[in-house]
């Protein structure tokens, strides 16, 4: 064991710590927090920055702390005036090169670039000069990019080529001129991006963000003859505290629900309500082609960045993929059906908003299959989770401060199987709940899938339902999405059920979850934190599996008569098309 | 595939053949009339010369004279050349309607033809290459075979002991004892740093794993330089063969030499070399019945400057974007694809076969204490001799311009020297007896370089020298790191802002802050180098830099903002021949008026300076 541990001075303190470790860990085990700007931990370990370099005694030159490992009886400085006069020239050629509109940016204030201008106290720019001229782009449902705040980091280059293998964008041009783009330097919306939204989470500054659409919101909210609806997927509940300074993780469902009644929605209902309708469809689904060889392995639809991807990337593996549609357009499907029918309102005066984790959502809600047959979108806007919490902070409420409130009805009730629907096995745990229900035709009390819980970006399961067994895998990251595919392109699968999540760790870590810094990602798992939240909803909550959803039985027995049948085909299922990558 | 006896006959009957190449008198009635194909002369029609002369030996039916293509002979300026053997007749500045006289008068009367003769730059007539002064401080190591055999021909370099120093390790000696002769001959990296040749070849070999790769870097990048080039051209077996050596000695069997594009000649001649020996079973497996394999793959460079440095030269082969990594580890450790690798420049593999087999004694014989053997320089700018040369280490920079330079063309004065090119620096008048080692340049705030040497004489304005190479390195950062793709973009602003005549001489404060910090923060050489020569000129120029930034003035006429030409009255006879040079009728006065500049419409072209017989006008 002991030869394992190295022993290095850092500051004058002394560090004993594990063979391999980086200087810029081992700093922060004694309380020395080195800068660092293009350093995202196992994303982003390049060194092209330049913040975090240290004198270490002996060596010519700096060391570059967050790649270079601890030795034994190394002496590292990091403050050194050496050092510092440094770091404070890196940084102030940085800002010379970039847009210094922090006022109308929306990562002021959750900003690394400004969090080290405040640190250094950069007052001025000692070497201004020319900058580079970027024209932003817009035209992406999903993401704008705009590089004249970019600094080169590349934290976004590694999260889409390293995490998610899809590398829509890269370094292009060389030196000064050199800056993030795609293939041909076209828009994103033309070439291979799957509108995931990593990019976004790496991003350090505003160079890269959603394309906010909360001015919509705010018009139908004020427009008396528009009957405005607003439902929540699960992740977005466990993490909207942090943007008013809660812990991460925090469950602050009842004060969501307060604040967007309070923001003036008509009515305020939970996606996990249509969760629970996926579950009932992609059971049902499950059942038929189990029982009736069908496709197998059957794939998750759930998640419409996955979804892009197959479309973009297998398109021969397309019949494997659930007809489901996703929970929010599910649900969106029937607010301007059932429920328009139900309280007697003209569907074409309901404006259907989605407060989702996800920006592809964003991408996914202008699908055309997404439109009903009097050419009604399912869903009019998706907004972030940090969208909300910008409306929420410019109606003036104070959102710490909320009571709680319950989700309207008819259709707010939901269950612990629809809340675990945020996090990465979650869609495979609820399913195999109501599945092995279904097969057996009993109300089984086994109802934890602990096999598929976890932050691993793979995790394979057999399962035994009905005395069968079934082999389940659950995903999330592309990169591991790719993985599976290949598996089942080759025949080397034999899986009967595969979840895949195209943002790693599931939608509690979408791209429109508040985006935390690099230095809280070293620090936090945050994933484990959110999703932890979202397992012990489902651990209180009464009913657990999707099938017992009192709501459901009332819709089914109501309006869709049963899971699969013509009405629920045509309401909450969908098709899928072949996508050309580039389209350019 | 040949077996070693039949490689040990062509050496030994080819040599013969071939003696007349080296031996002025050697006993034979044939003539070999060896035509530079070197990349200057070829852009200067040797090709047609070389094709001219076949047609016209074969129309006279005259047998017993070869004409062969060869390697660069190294006084490019007085290119093309072509040298006739045995008797080592040196004609200079060759056309291809030259031929039809050089057969009937040389070889066919036995005459010189004395208008295509060469002249030194004192004026007198020389006969053969060994008459020139540029010759006379020369020692070649490097470029040994290099205008003597021709490169395309495996036998012609067996000739001249080709494959036997491969052969010699192969039977006779362990990886440790090669590596062992190298550290003993004292042998430097060529690429510019001059780490030790041999330790490098020890550490690599030191690494355990199941493969290693030798790499050549032939991504030559410096303005100016044609070193690696040259011997490529010219020599292409020589540094194929060191790879192989190599690869026994570290435990590789598989080499890649990276070439830049720009170089297809090199590339051409490198691809038959490498085709001719895989025919001849020097290159696969079993190489001369031994269980040693190695083979060699060319890599094209794309032109990136960068390239050239190491690791984003094995980012390059891996197909990925140039750009460096971050150091430790280092590619001995994890190099090409993760494995060990051996990185060496072309000019250090040159050197290693004439270490084998003549011994590290011999070759730490020459040179100085700290830097052994010799260094090839491309040797240019204001100097009369333009070309390449190879001088022992320790030469002085004097001996270099003076003797075998030839001077100072145009009666101008030694100004200054640039080494090591972009991330090199440059050298005063009042260091001009300083040794070439590795040693003495950094002591000066120069370095070696890969072997670019640039001669300026008082013409040249050294802000606008420093603005130069900045403007190179600017336009060759790759861009990963924020020191090198924003500080050098702001110390050639800067620059340009002296130039122009709006800095100030806090801009001059501002370049020393800028510099010192992209050298010491920045990821790869090519930024830690890059202010140097901005550093290096502010030492020794400073005053320079002062004018420009506070009396606005430049003493040259580079900086066209900054400059003002004016006529001496008391000088001036009134003859009016600069106002007859004048391009822009800038010269005002008539008959035998003193002559007034008006310095709205000059345009500090210098015309009149030169013009003036009585040094009336100046700057």
């Amino acid at each position: 064991m002991e030869e394992n541990l190295v022993t290095l001075t850092i500051d004058g303190v002394e560090v004993k710590t594990k063979k391999g470790t980086t200087i810029l860990e081992a700093a922060r085990q004694v309380g020395i927090d080195i800068p660092t700007l293009c350093f995202l931990k196992d994303i982003n370990e390049m060194g092209d920055c330049r913040m975090c370099i240290v004198e270490v005694e002996g060596r010519r030159g700096f060391a570059t702390s967050c790649i270079q490992t601890v030795e034994e009886g190394m002496v590292v400085h990091t403050h050194t005036p050496n050092v510092l006069e440094a770091r404070h020239v890196i940084l102030d050629l940085i800002i010379s090169n970039h847009a210094k509109d922090c006022l109308t940016c929306t990562r002021s204030g959750n900003c690394e670039l400004q969090t080290l201008a405040t640190k250094f106290n950069v007052l001025d720019v000692e070497f201004p000069g020319e900058m580079t001229k970027h024209k932003i782009d817009n035209l992406s449902p999903s993401i704008v990019r705009d590089f004249n705040k970019c600094i080169l980091c590349r934290r976004c280059v590694a999260a889409c080529k390293n995490v998610q293998k899809i590398g829509a964008i890269d370094c292009i041009n060389r030196g000064f001129e050199s800056c993030i783009s795609t293939v041909g330097d076209h828009s994103l919306n033309d070439v291979n991006c799957t509108n995931c939204g990593q990019c976004i989470q790496a991003c350090p500054t505003g160079a890269l963000h959603e394309k906010e659409t909360i001015d919509d919101v705010w018009v139908k909210l004020k427009d008396p003859d528009t009957y405005v609806v607003v439902q929540t997927a699960p992740a977005a509940r466990v993490a909207l505290g942090e943007e008013f300074g809660m812990p991460i993780g925090t469950n602050v469902t009842g004060k969501m629900v307060t604040a967007l009644k309070r923001l003036g929605f008509d009515k305020v209902f939970d996606t996990n309500t249509g969760a629970d309708f996926t579950i009932m469809e992609e059971a049902n689904e499950f059942v038929e082609r189990f029982t009736q060889n069908g496709v197998l392995p059957m794939i998750t639809s759930c998640s419409p960045g996955w979804v892009k991807y197959i479309e973009m990337n297998y398109p021969e593996l397309l019949p494997h993929l659930s007809t489901c549609k996703s929970p929010h357009q599910m649900f969106g499907a029937l607010v301007k059906t059932y429920f328009a029918q139900k309280e007697g309102i003209d569907p074409s005066k309901i404006y259907m908003v989605s407060v989702m984790p996800c920006i592809a959502k964003k991408f996914e809600r202008q699908r055309e299959e997404m439109k009903n047959d009097e050419g009604l979108w399912d869903v009019d806007n998706v907004i972030t989770t940090r969208e909300l919490s910008r409306m929420i902070k410019q109606a003036n409420i104070e959102f710490e401060k909320l009571e709680d409130s319950k989700f309207d009805n008819p259709m707010g009730e939901a269950t612990g199987a629809a809340a675990i629907f945020g996090t990465t096995g979650g869609v495979m745990e609820a399913a195999l709940r109501t599945a092995q229900d279904t097969l057996t035709g009993q109300n089984l009390e086994k109802i934890d899938f602990e096999q598929v819980r976890g932050g691993d970006g793979i995790k394979r399961a057999t399962v035994n339902i009905a005395g069968k067994d079934v082999k389940v895998v659950a995903a999330s990251g592309l990169a591991n999405a790719q993985k599976i595919m290949e598996e089942i392109k080759s025949g080397k699968a034999d899986y009967q059920f595969v979840e895949i999540m195209a943002c790693p760790g599931g939608c509690v870590m979408g791209g429109g979850q508040p985006i935390k810094s690099s230095k809280i990602r070293r620090e936090v798992d945050v994933r484990k934190l959110r999703a932890d939240a979202l397992y012990s909803i489902d651990e209180k909550s009464t009913i657990r599996k999707s099938h017992e959803n009192p709501i459901l039985k009332q819709i089914y027995a109501e309006y869709l008569e049963k899971p699969g049948s013509h009405i629920a085909h045509k309401l909450l299922h969908t098709h899928y098309i072949k996508r050309e990558k580039y389209n350019i | 595939m040949k077996t070693l006896e039949q490689i040990h006959e062509i050496r030994k009957e080819k040599r013969k053949e071939l003696d007349l190449r080296v031996n002025t008198k050697a006993d034979t009635r044939e003539k070999h009339i060896l035509v530079c194909h070197g990349t200057g002369c070829t852009s200067s029609k040797s090709p047609e010369i070389l094709e001219n002369f076949r047609k016209i030996l074969e129309e006279k039916h005259i047998e017993n004279v070869r004409v062969i293509m060869t390697g660069c002979f190294g006084l490019c300026a007085k290119g093309p050349i072509v040298i006739i053997r045995p008797e080592d007749t040196f004609y200079s500045n060759v056309t291809p309607e030259d031929c039809e006289e050089i057969i009937q008068t040389h070889i066919v009367e036995g005459k010189l033809v004395e208008r295509l003769l060469c002249k030194d730059i004192d004026g007198s007539i020389v006969n053969s290459l060994d008459e020139l002064n540029f010759y006379k401080k020369q020692k070649r190591i490097a470029l040994k075979n290099c205008g003597v055999i021709n490169p395309e021909e495996i036998d012609e370099y067996i000739a001249f002991d080709g494959y036997k120093a491969l052969e010699k390790v192969l039977k006779e000696m362990t990886p440790d004892e090669v590596i062992e002769t190298i550290k003993a001959s004292g042998l430097r990296g060529r690429g510019g740093a001059g780490f030790p040749t041999g330790k490098k070849w020890e550490i690599t070999k030191g690494y355990e794993a199941e493969q290693k790769y030798v790499v050549c870097n032939a991504d030559e990048g410096d303005p100016g330089a044609f070193m690696d080039r040259s011997i490529l051209e010219g020599d292409p077996h020589s540094v194929l063969e060191s790879m192989m050596i190599a690869g026994y000695s570290i435990g590789a069997n598989k080499g890649y030499i990276y070439i830049r594009a720009e170089y297809p000649i090199a590339v051409k001649r490198f691809q038959k070399a490498i085709d001719e020996a895989r025919e001849y079973g020097i290159l696969g497996k079993n190489i001369f019945g031994t269980n040693f394999e190695f083979d060699v793959e060319i890599r094209l460079g794309a032109g990136a400057f960068v390239c050239g440095e190491e690791t984003a030269l094995l980012e390059s082969i891996e197909g990925k974007r140039g750009q460096p990594r971050v150091k430790p580890p280092y590619p001995a450790e994890h190099g090409l694809w993760g494995k060990p690798t051996l990185i060496n420049n072309v000019e250090t593999f040159a050197n290693i076969t004439r270490i084998l087999l003549n011994g590290a004694e011999w070759y730490s014989s020459i040179g100085t204490e700290k830097s052994k053997g010799t260094k090839v320089f491309a040797l240019g700018g204001n100097v009369n001799n333009i070309g390449l040369v190879e001088v022992p280490m320790g030469t002085t920079l004097r001996e270099i311009v003076f003797d075998i330079g030839g001077g100072i063309p145009n009666n101008r004065e030694f100004k200054a020297a640039q080494t090591g090119g972009p991330s090199g620096g440059c050298i005063p008048a009042e260091h001009l007896d300083t040794p070439i080692d590795y040693e003495s340049l950094k002591a000066i705030g120069s370095m070696m370089g890969s072997g670019g040497l640039i001669i300026m004489d008082d013409t040249k304005c050294m802000v606008c020298l420093a603005k130069f190479y900045l403007e190179f390195t600017v336009s060759e950062s790759c861009g990963k790191c924020t020191p090198c793709r924003i500080g050098t973009k702001r110390m050639l602003e800067i620059l340009e802002r002296l130039c122009s005549g709006e800095g100030s001489e806090f801009d001059i404060y501002r370049l020393e802050k800028l510099a010192a910090n992209i050298q010491k923060a920045s990821i790869c050489g090519l930024g830690q180098s890059a202010p140097n020569p901005v550093i290096s000129t502010l030492k020794y120029f400073r005053e320079e830099f002062r004018q420009h930034a506070i009396q606005k003035e430049c003493k040259t006429l580079e900086c066209k903002a900054l400059s003002k030409i004016t006529i001496n009255p008391e000088k001036c006879k009134g003859c009016g021949l600069c106002q007859k040079h004048c391009p822009v009728n800038a010269i005002q006065g008539e008959g035998r008026d003193k002559r007034v500049i008006d310095q709205d419409k000059c345009i500090k072209c210098g015309t009149c300076l030169t013009s003036c017989p009585f040094k009336a006008i100046g700057n």
